[in-house]
């Protein structure tokens, strides 16, 4: 799988499917519910050693997919994470098997509420049960099993993904040697709370939501999920970097002052908006969001007993910038790790980006990883 | 398979102060040849706390847990007594709060392994008679660039201690060839060139 025009790249892959969970045998969910079948979008990169000691999970964010690396056929761009994935990048495919999958609840080929209900034929909308943390690590644990891999070298994730790197540490921590928090939170703030509420209720509120059968009714709350997702990209960029992007650029130099796309920067949003419709489903992102909202581990009793008793080495990275999530929050992690004695690397790196900084090339963060990683690769 | 011989001979004096399999906290741990040495020789677990970005790069590279923040805030987050021995290497002179630091090492460990080099030591005395801010092996710096911003004499810093309710245990003094000095009382603090505390809280 070698594509000689992008140097680095995986080449060309495909999406895989894997039905984990039946409707015999349904995936029991934290919250006691069910939900069968299941099935799963995943890719691999590279290859597995022999002794399956050389693998990497990959936990994607909140509107991600299994498509982190390396090209589809006829994609104008490859993977979301494709800069970090490749021959010779920092989760280097000449070393390292890596395993990326489509979380429960998701619109990219994993079961969502989007999918079909066996038991009416037609999508879940709102009858799909509420999900919990715990539960995209239950399906992540399934999938490795059917891939026969019985021990991560590194669980890697940031923002949602790293949140679910957390919980499957805190939970599973002899599933892996190594865990990897990027830009991540163990709690939402209200503040973050309140950002996904109102995108929520932009979606919920838009006539075409109907109730969340917008699928049986042949509509899709366009409207809804465009703001939810414009309002949410303001949070994924600190002001200096939409600053440098687009200060107050006219749209259209020397047009009339209306209420239309007059800045630029409200072309870029309004475009991120109608280029999220055509990727991402509305109830995943209520699904998703809320699991998000209730996410607090270390609300727990005694939540580090298992991973003391079994340590993960751990890497936590934030970012100056990130509003969204900021260092707080990963310090917050930090000592929580920390007090119970575990081995743990903070950074928090520079970067003007904001939260999205953890998608980018920044050569700091990119430095970290591959000593982290080659480290890891060495001992393991 | 020692590695003491790659050891910076300072470290290597601070590393036969730790006892095996202790939790270290290395404040000022550089790339992070002392934890290293530690883990692989002595079965200790411990964190590092650097802010020199080049540096905190080795550590982790070198499987170095350690943290990236000024010691004094990465200090404030850490639980009392969380620590078995916590290490301040070369590293007290560049504090703003030397005393606020030292404090909270106590706080964190029953047992603290400080080094310095010493201002008192006499070319420096007679470079500051002579005229001159002193600058010499151990205090390679003009005074306009230096990253020492707290200057102390052995007796100085020894009154510290006493002030914070410190106990020294054992006191190691060299020459600025590293050689060890066999004297006591206050005669190291003319012929020390840095020197070496093994200290506890007199809790």
């Amino acid at each position: 799988m070698s594509d000689d025009d992008s140097d680095g790249s995986v080449g060309l892959v495909e999406t895989q499917t894997a039905r984990l969970f039946s409707a015999e045998k349904p995936l029991a969910l934290a919250s006691g519910a069910t939900v069968g079948p299941v099935d799963v979008a995943y890719e691999t990169y590279g290859t597995l050693a022999p002794d399956r000691s050389n693998v990497i999970y990959i936990c994607h964010a909140l509107t991600g997919d299994a498509h982190a690396a390396g090209w589809h056929e006829g994609d104008r761009r490859p993977g979301w994470w494709d800069n970090l994935i490749g021959p010779g990048r920092p989760l280097d495919t000449d070393r390292f098997f890596i395993v990326s999958s489509n979380i429960l609840g998701g619109c990219r080929g994993t079961t969502g509420p989007g999918s079909t209900n066996p038991a009416t034929g037609e999508a879940y909308g709102m009858e799909f049960p509420l999900l919990d943390m715990a539960d995209f690590v239950t399906v992540h644990r399934a999938l490795l099993a059917h891939l026969g891999i019985p021990h991560l070298l590194i669980a890697l994730g940031g923002s949602l993904g790293g949140m679910q790197v957390l919980e499957w540490s805190l939970t599973y921590p002899h599933d892996m040697s190594h865990a990897v928090i990027i830009a991540a939170s163990s709690r939402l703030t209200a503040q973050n709370i309140a950002f996904s509420a109102v995108a929520r209720r932009a979606i919920t509120d838009d006539p075409n939501f109907a109730g969340g059968r917008y699928a049986a009714e042949g509509t899709n709350p366009d409207v809804g999920l465009s703001i939810a997702r414009m309002m949410a990209h303001i949070t994924y960029m600190s002001e200096d970097a939409l600053t440098a992007k687009f200060g107050r650029n006219a749209q259209i130099e020397g047009a009339d002052p209306g209420f239309g796309i007059d800045f630029a920067v409200e072309s870029y949003l309004d475009h991120q908006g109608q280029v999220f419709l055509e990727r991402f489903d509305a109830l995943s992102y209520l699904y998703l969001s809320r699991v998000m909202d209730y996410f607090d581990p270390f609300s727990r009793p005694d939540p580090l007993a298992r991973v003391v008793a079994d340590p993960v080495r751990y890497l936590l990275l934030s970012f100056d910038t990130d509003w969204r999530f900021s260092t707080a929050h990963t310090l917050r992690i930090l000592a929580h790790v920390e007090r119970a004695g575990l081995p743990v690397t903070f950074r928090e790196l520079r970067s003007p980006y904001g939260h999205d900084s953890f998608l980018l090339v920044d050569p700091a963060y990119h430095a970290t990883l591959r000593a982290f990683v080659d480290r890891a690769g060495e001992v393991r | 398979m020692s590695k003491h011989s790659e050891l910076r001979l300072d470290l290597a004096l601070v590393a036969d102060q730790i006892f095996e399999g202790s939790r270290v906290l290395d404040l000022g741990c550089g790339e992070g040849a002392l934890l290293e040495h530690l883990m692989a020789t002595r079965r200790c677990r411990g964190t590092g706390v650097e802010i020199d970005a080049e540096a905190v790069l080795v550590a982790i590279r070198r499987g170095v847990p350690v943290i990236e923040r000024d010691i004094d805030v990465a200090l404030a987050d850490i639980a009392d007594d969380s620590y078995d021995t916590v290490v301040l290497s070369r590293t007290l002179q560049t504090m703003l709060r030397p005393e606020y630091v030292l404090e909270n090492m106590a706080r964190v460990a029953e047992r603290m392994v400080v080094s310095v080099p010493n201002f008192g030591y006499y070319p420096n005395r007679l470079r500051l008679l002579a005229g001159r801010m002193p600058i010499s092996k151990e205090i390679p710096y003009a005074w306009y660039n230096s990253p020492n911003l707290r200057f102390t004499t052995l007796t100085d810093l020894e009154d510290l201690f006493a002030q914070l309710g410190l106990i020294i245990d054992r006191r190691y003094t060299y020459t600025q060839s590293g050689r060890r000095l066999r004297m006591y009382g206050r005669v190291p603090n003319l012929l020390a060139g840095a020197a070496v505390y093994v200290l506890r809280p007199g809790r």
